[in-house]
């Protein structure tokens, strides 16, 4: 299994501190760590596997998320994120959503509207148009809309991009090494402890996406995130559309510059994990509802083969939305289901919150955990999101 | 309790058909384990990927035939006719009752597990021509096989470059095999007796290649061999095949400096075979339900032997040698860690590799997998995972595991795949993303009246 590493590293010794340490090496942690070592601030980021594992680097890659307080200063940084980082991230501009049910393309119209209307253009397209734009459909497609904004880029690539850009600076990042807890003093955080030591520091971010929960609650942080299981698939490479970032019929996702389809959307499934994080990470047959929704979506493309199907471990708050918020020392940070598109600017915010205190770009008020003061200690249940026991699985 | 709608509980079919053993492979070992379970009573699906579609073969999957099948393995009705007669036993199995399905591959293996537990029972994922399917059973025989194991050198994408597994295969399954005059590399077991097999089809043995100083087979198969007049080449690595629009014609050997030239249309890989276990690979562990017979039960051959071998030919294979045809990765590129030739190479990526990705802990080769392409390609990383971990390994000083696999086992079309008798729940419970509408509020309206929310906003 890869998860295992096939050796262990001839570990470099831990350091012994660090300004700030990072908790968690997804999307969230290192473009906070990166933005931070721009800064000119002394950071080291721990994960406890490698760079981009969880869900950072098994996503849709889709950065289009208009509901952001974030959103503006993401659209101003993606295009120039190669650049930035010094790395590519094949990041790709615009998107398209097509429908085959009417009534669902008129849903979509009044979300393009409302997008306009925020001052992020949607323009409508007809049926021909839509065929024209997206060559892999056919006249089953009704319509769609067209963002001109918004785009895609590759997970795992992207967030290897961070990971050098981050090293280039100066930063470090320990692999494989995951933080068990932290040394406090006087109501502060000192230290964070791993099997491997501890890492003195002044100030710590935890990124640590769904085990962040368990994390932060033995110094009295509540931090509610829960894990679901969310599954994508992929197809042999397609002729290039002139757009790859084409969602609709239930489906999110993007043709690669290679020309795979990659889509995922449908039911996810709530999953316990530990602060080890999640046991497995595997795919269902609901691949084929999956590869249904793709044949029907793009029906020139359904003689393709589809060559592998994966699943990641989502992130979700108790309204869907972000936590970005800082407890004395402490910067916690989940961007709850959508942090890939809104990375460059999520690690922006908590670079100002780690540094200055606020965001310096964006109100971001209302993401901070104050909203869950009253949060019932079964909000899971009481959502439907608990995580269904051994025994009551029908078994096997 | 409340329910989410939106969760996964309940929309996953149950199993079409439930057998109390299933067993995936219908060679020797897998064959004789439905006739026992059979007679035992029991209800039993033998099901074989055989006949491979055309088109699939064309593409080395499941094995690598290297294009050198001949136009009787595009008819489908000869070679179900082709099967049954190299393989007696299964007669013997209709008449025991069991339901055989040749021409069916099982390309997904799925359980309830720790991370998993919606599912209305084990269930294993069938595709013939025409369709996909799941079964449940009671017990899960796979005898799945080996395959050969791949190492590329220069020129071994040409058509004629292919494995002694295939080459059986095409020999003895579906008597259609092009190859006239064949080279083969390897002195094990394995390749002395595929210059054997080779030889009683009449095909022309060009000689034998083994980079070492001795022939590694038993010495009773070697005086067979020398027996039939067929050249050993000890000390002796591929340098490279050579040929034209209709694949290999002559294959480059090094010994000593010295090129020796032998003309062949075909080079047959007989370094060595790993057992064929990608369903249980990209599902998980066994469990008490599920039983390995035959060679995919097996270890594989032995790794130093692979390992030399890699070794060896990566001493006299250029940098810009392929390892992965389908995404077109060079030795070079899997190990500068260099992303696709469709991306730009900046200054910066330049001074990366996989000795300074190894800095920050072991390789992992899902992640090398994912960086470089080597491995992501149409042929499900079947012809080159196990070179790139042999690469991997030997710059690494680690050992790595080839990377995992991923279900669908096999490259199904998405219209087949597809479900197109889904139970209602999954289309009435199905959102784009989790059904969350407080997520999709736009940051504004947050707090004010206008916070009513319009359903699924995702965009
Ligand atoms: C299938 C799928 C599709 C998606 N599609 C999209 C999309 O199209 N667009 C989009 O924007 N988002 C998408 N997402 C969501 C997105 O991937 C996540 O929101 C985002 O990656 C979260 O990043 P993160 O860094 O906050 O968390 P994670 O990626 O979960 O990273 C947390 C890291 O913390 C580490 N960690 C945990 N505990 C510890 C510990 N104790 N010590 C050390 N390290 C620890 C983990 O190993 C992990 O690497 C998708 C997700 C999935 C699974």
């Amino acid at each position: 299994m890869s998860d295992v590493p096939a050796a262990l590293p001839a570990s470099a010794p831990l350091p012994a501190s660090a300004t700030v340490v990072v908790v968690g090496a997804g999307v969230t942690g290192l473009s906070a760590a990166w933005w931070l070592a721009r800064s000119g601030v002394d950071v080291v980021v721990i994960d406890k596997g490698i760079v981009g594992w969880e869900a950072s680097g098994r996503n849709g890659g889709g950065a289009s998320h208009y509901q952001s307080p974030l959103f503006a200063e993401e659209q101003r940084l993606w295009p120039q994120m190669d650049e930035l980082l010094g790395y590519p991230t094949e990041y790709q501009r615009e998107r398209i959503i097509i429908q085959r049910d009417a009534a669902l393309l008129d849903h979509y119209r009044a979300v393009g509207r409302m997008c306009s209307a925020m001052g992020y253009r949607v323009d409508d397209l007809d049926s021909a148009q839509a065929q024209a734009m997206v060559p892999l459909t056919d006249a089953t497609c009704l319509g769609g809309i067209h963002l001109r904004f918004g785009g895609h880029a590759n997970p795992q690539r992207t967030v290897q991009a961070y990971a050098w850009a981050l090293q280039d600076l100066g930063g470090r990042i320990v692999q494989h090494c995951a933080a068990t807890g932290f040394a406090t003093a006087g109501g502060r955080v000192t230290g964070v402890e791993t099997a491997r030591g501890t890492i003195a520091c002044d100030a710590v971010v935890v990124a640590a996406g769904p085990q962040a929960a368990a994390l932060l609650a033995p110094i009295g942080i509540d931090f509610p995130v829960t894990a679901a299981r969310a599954e994508m698939i992929v197809t042999e490479p397609a002729p290039l559309m002139p757009i790859g970032g084409v969602d609709g019929n239930g489906l999110y996702g993007r043709q690669t510059l290679r020309g795979n389809l990659a889509f995922g959307g449908g039911p996810h499934e709530w999953i316990a994990t530990t602060g080890d994080g999640p046991e497995a990470r595997p795919a269902s047959p609901l691949i084929r509802s999956l590869a249904r929704r793709v044949a029907e979506m793009f029906p020139r493309a359904a003689h393709l083969n589809v060559i592998r199907s994966w699943a990641g471990i989502v992130e979700n708050t108790p309204d869907g939305r972000p936590i970005l918020d800082r407890v004395g020392n402490v910067t916690v940070a989940t961007m709850s289901g959508v942090g890939f598109g809104l990375s460059p600017a999520s690690g922006h915010a908590i670079r100002d919150l780690v540094v200055d205190g606020e965001c310096s770009f964006a109100d971001i008020a209302k993401l901070g955990l104050a909203r869950f003061a009253d949060l019932e200690p079964d909000w899971r249940e009481q959502r439907g999101w608990a995580a269904q026991a051994a025994d009551t699985g029908l078994a096997a | 309790m409340t329910v989410d709608v939106f969760d996964l509980t309940g929309k996953i079919a149950p199993p079409e058909a439930r057998y109390d053993v299933v067993v995936v492979g219908a060679g020797s070992a897998g064959t004789a384990a439905a006739i026992e379970a059979a007679e035992g009573g029991r209800s039993v699906l033998l099901v074989d990927e055989n006949p491979v579609p055309p088109g699939m073969m064309g593409t080395d999957v499941p094995l690598f035939y290297g294009g050198r099948m001949t136009a009787a393995a595009a008819n489908p009705a000869r070679m179900v006719e082709a099967i049954f007669a190299a393989n007696p036993l299964l007669e013997t199995a209709f008449d025991a009752g069991v339901e055989v399905l040749l021409g069916t591959c099982a390309w997904g293996l799925y359980r309830n597990g720790p991370a998993m537990r919606t599912l209305p029972g084990a269930m294993l994922g069938l595709a013939d021509a025409d369709r996909a399917w799941m079964v449940g059973y009671g017990e899960l025989v796979l005898a799945t096989g080996a395959r050969d194991v791949v190492l590329g050198f220069p020129g071994w994408d040409r058509p004629g470059v292919m494995g002694a597994q295939a080459l059986y295969a095409l020999l003895t399954r579906y008597e259609a095999l092009s190859t006239r005059r064949v080279l083969i590399l390897g002195s094990d077991r394995l390749a002395l007796e595929t210059a054997l097999l080779a030889r009683a089809h009449f095909i022309e043995v060009a000689g034998i290649v083994e980079i070492g100083d001795t022939v590694r087979a038993p010495a009773e198969l070697v005086a067979h061999v020398v027996a039939a007049g067929i050249t050993i080449h000890t000390g002796t690595v591929i340098a490279r095949a050579e040929g034209g629009i209709d694949g290999v014609e002559r294959a480059v050997l090094l010994r000593d400096g010295i090129e020796i030239v032998v003309a062949v249309d075909t080079i047959c890989l007989a370094i060595g075979t790993e057992p064929a276990t990608e369903l249980l690979d990209a599902s998980g562990p066994a469990d008490a339900a599920i039983r390995l017979v035959g060679d995919c039960a097996g270890s594989g051959s032995d790794r130093a032997a692979i390992a030399a071998w890699s070794r060896a030919i990566g001493a006299v294979a250029a940098p810009e040698t392929i390892v992965c045809q389908c995404e077109e990765v060079s030795r070079a590129d899997l190990l500068g860690v260099q992303p696709p030739r469709y991306l730009d190479r900046p200054i910066a990526l330049a001074a990366r590799s996989l000795a300074t990705l190894g800095h920050d802990g072991p390789v992992d080769p899902d992640q090398i997998k994912r960086l470089t392409r080597a491995g992501m390609g149409a042929c499900q990383g079947r012809r080159c995972r196990t070179q790139v971990a042999c690469i991997l390994s030997e710059a690494s000083g680690l050992s790595v595991n080839p990377a995992t696999y991923r279900a669908p086992v096999r490259p199904i079309p998405l219209k087949l795949l597809a479900d197109w008798d889904e139970v209602a729940a999954m289309a009435a419970g199905w959102d784009v993303w989790f059904g969350i509408p407080t997520q999709w509020t736009p940051y504004a309206k947050i707090g004010t009246d206008d916070e009513a929310v319009g359903g699924n906003m995702h965009v």
